[in-house]
């Protein structure tokens, strides 16, 4: 581990580590594949042709920079801290997926590959990738668990208009970690023309450092944007948590700012004393998957255990390798939010802001709904928006027992 | 004499070269479709004419496997399978065979689970001669590779179609045992082998490592095995062993016929196998 020790933006070492962390595990068939990834990524990154592409993209096609705004009433209903949203679901394809979605097909029209797949669980990953395959006029395959179909039937939809094929996958639990198991076997099948667009900052390396450089003009411009607005850096971050990358996004721009303190909020599904929820970190031990050593939920002989969560996006049990990282060396705070809170601040946002945001932000949004309050009144809060919620309004009717 | 670790494999390889033949491997998986059959189908696949054996440890995710073997792992675990069991059935068998080199493969998450001290040492002591782990390549050899040769355990790697010249010195450079060359890319249990293909990968292989070359997916039938047999030193059937056993289990066959049908598919298996002898 080569980690220069004042710094926390260092990693990954050049084997894809975080401290014990992240790595290569995959087999064999992939190997050279994610080394020439890892070239090719390397390569862009140093080219400033290829930065100049993902800014026209950002600028025009996502709309970046996404505002950064003052949640005022919220602010004085809760009665503490200042509130700041990052509104990374005013992005095109209403989240902030899009962003690694622009970075990855750039990457793959470089690399000269001719055919897209992803896996995706709520379906917003799925919609980005496809956004992005129509935009380039690439064929793209999404793997999909059976299960998120079903709850996520607009996304699904959304899709096909783009011109994906939705792949049901019926093995296994029928949810994201088996569409991500699919789309492996997929990938290890057409070796020779396909890029495989993973949709969080977890898999072998390079991914999640990748994942995480595409995702983190979030931070980026928040710095800039809170600056401008108070003229100075926030106190405290706040992000939800399934594989990680909006809040990789969010954070990596502050990891070495000691005095910014950095929450990270998992699924805490029905309650995590219930065995029902998808929070690694709170829930889990290290193992491997998916390319990547990381907190997993599994059962004392290394099987992987289901998640549960509300919000299909966050509904994996394992997270993003740095995440693993952050958390044993206590630089980011992680907690749970279960639920019923999320729902709660679902409902809250919408009558006191005029913002439906998505199910996996209101995670976020629930643990400031407890922060803020505790915080004095000029402290800043800054918490990542990071998906809009036309996507949830049938699951929340229904855990509402509302018809619609 | 009883030989142990990699003397057994070596030992086994050896014998073959001296009856100018290739072996048939065959795969199964642990537990598959419970404890009590799947250890009387592994302590029938020798006299059925299996000259080295591959135990799949069952796992939640296996990424690297096609339907067949994604089946067998999910009807195994249901069975409650554990890597303490799988070793429990090696041992067992050990008390009935102690020539057949077995060989357990699987992914790293049970196997980081169980601690890989422990596991390579009751691994050893239940009678396993070798490792093979898909999801750990040789940029991660501290992790499994080093510490199952330091046992006196083989670590069995594949190499794949994507191995290319410059690639195959890191893949060779900690195998031990034999080399296992997947014949296409792609997953278990689909696709067909391309015995032309086969011929002048293990020609490139051989070149470089003095190890036995083993051929594995796409070989379901005997004439498929007798093809591969021909230019490889050992043909290895999975998926087809596999299904044979799943499709008997759901027939509500009784254990004695799941393991009669699996004892008869590996015997014409064998037959094709020995049908080509080789200089």
């Amino acid at each position: 581990m080569k980690q220069i020790p004042n710094t926390f933006k260092a990693g990954p070492d050049e084997n894809g580590h975080f401290g014990i962390y992240g790595g290569r595990f995959v087999s064999e068939t992939l190997m050279p594949l994610i080394l020439e990834l890892e070239e090719a990524y390397r390569a862009a990154k140093a080219d400033p042709k290829f930065q100049a592409e993902i800014d026209y993209y950002n600028t025009y096609y996502i709309g970046r920079p996404s505002p950064l705004y003052f949640a005022e009433r919220l602010t004085k209903h809760l009665g503490g801290a200042k509130i700041y949203f990052k509104r990374d679901e005013l992005n095109h394809t209403g989240a902030h997926k899009i962003n690694n979605c622009i970075g990855q097909i750039l990457l793959a029209n470089r690399m000269g590959r001719k055919r897209i797949i992803a896996e995706t669980g709520a379906g917003q990953h799925g919609v980005a990738t496809a956004t992005v395959a129509a935009l380039f006029g690439l064929p793209c395959t999404v793997y999909m668990g059976e299960m998120d179909i079903e709850r996520q039937q607009p996304n699904v939809f959304r899709m096909k208009l783009l011109g994906a094929e939705v792949k049901p996958v019926t093995s296994g639990s029928r949810t994201l970690k088996d569409a991500m198991n699919e789309a492996l076997r997929d990938w290890v099948t057409n070796v020779a023309d396909t890029f495989y667009i993973i949709g969080t900052v977890a898999g072998p390396h390079p991914y999640p450092a990748m994942v995480r450089d595409f995702q983190s003009i979030i931070g980026k411009e928040a710095r800039q944007q809170m600056m401008d607005a108070e003229g100075r850096a926030p106190d405290s971050l706040v992000a939800c948590i399934g594989g990680g990358s909006n809040a990789m996004g969010l954070f990596y721009e502050f990891l070495d700012d000691a005095a910014v303190k950095i929450y990270g909020v998992e699924a805490g599904g029905h309650g995590i004393e219930t065995g029902q929820h998808a929070a690694s970190l709170t829930g889990g031990v290290p193992g491997v998957l998916h390319g990547n050593r990381t907190y997993l939920l599994q059962d004392a002989d290394g099987q992987i255990i289901e998640a549960h969560s509300i919000s299909a996006g966050l509904d994996y049990p394992g997270i993003g390798p740095e995440h693993a990282w952050l958390h044993d060396a206590k630089r980011v705070t992680y907690t749970s939010i279960t639920d019923t809170e999320a729902l709660d601040a679902f409902q809250m946002c919408a009558k006191l802001e005029g913002i439906i945001p998505a199910l996996e932000p209101s995670h976020a949004l629930a643990f400031v709904k407890k922060l803020a309050p505790t915080l004095p009144k000029d402290h800043l809060l800054l918490m990542n928006l990071c998906g809009r919620g036309d996507k949830d309004i049938f699951n929340v009717a229904k855990a509402l027992g509302t018809k619609i | 004499m009883v030989a142990t670790g990699e003397p057994r494999i070596a030992a086994r390889f050896a014998a073959l070269k001296a009856e100018k033949r290739s072996g048939l491997i065959t795969f199964l998986t642990a537990g598959d479709p419970n404890m009590e059959t799947s250890l009387e189908v592994l302590k029938a696949l020798p006299a059925a004419g299996a000259d080295l054996i591959e135990i799949g440890m069952p796992f939640t995710d296996p990424m690297a496997d096609g339907p067949a073997i994604q089946r067998a792992n999910l009807r195994a675990l249901k069975a409650g399978v554990t890597v303490k069991k799988t070793l429990a059935m090696l041992t067992q068998f050990r008390k009935t065979d102690q020539m057949t080199p077995v060989v357990l493969m699987g992914y790293y998450n049970p196997i980081h689970a169980y601690g890989v001290p422990a596991f390579l040492k009751d691994a050893k002591a239940a009678g396993c001669d070798g490792l093979i782990c898909v999801d750990v390549p040789p940029e991660e050899d501290q992790e499994l590779a080093l510490p199952t040769r330091a046992v006196g355990l083989s670590f069995i790697r594949l190499a794949t179609p994507t191995t290319d010249a410059k690639r195959l010195p890191k893949v060779l450079q900690n195998t031990s045992g034999f080399l296992y060359y997947v014949s296409l890319a792609g997953i278990t249990g689909v696709g067909a082998v391309d015995p032309a293909a086969v011929a002048a990968a293990v020609q490139r292989l051989k070149a470089k490592t003095p190890l036995p070359v083993a051929v594995g997916f796409g070989i379901r039938t005997a004439s498929q095995a007798e093809a591969i047999a021909r230019v490889a030193d050992a043909a290895v059937v999975g998926s087809a062993l596999v299904d044979c056993i799943g499709e008997a289990a759901a027939g509500g066959k009784k254990p004695a016929e799941i393991v009669a049908s699996a004892a008869a598919l590996t015997r014409e298996l064998a037959g094709g196998v020995r049908r080509a002898s080789r200089q």
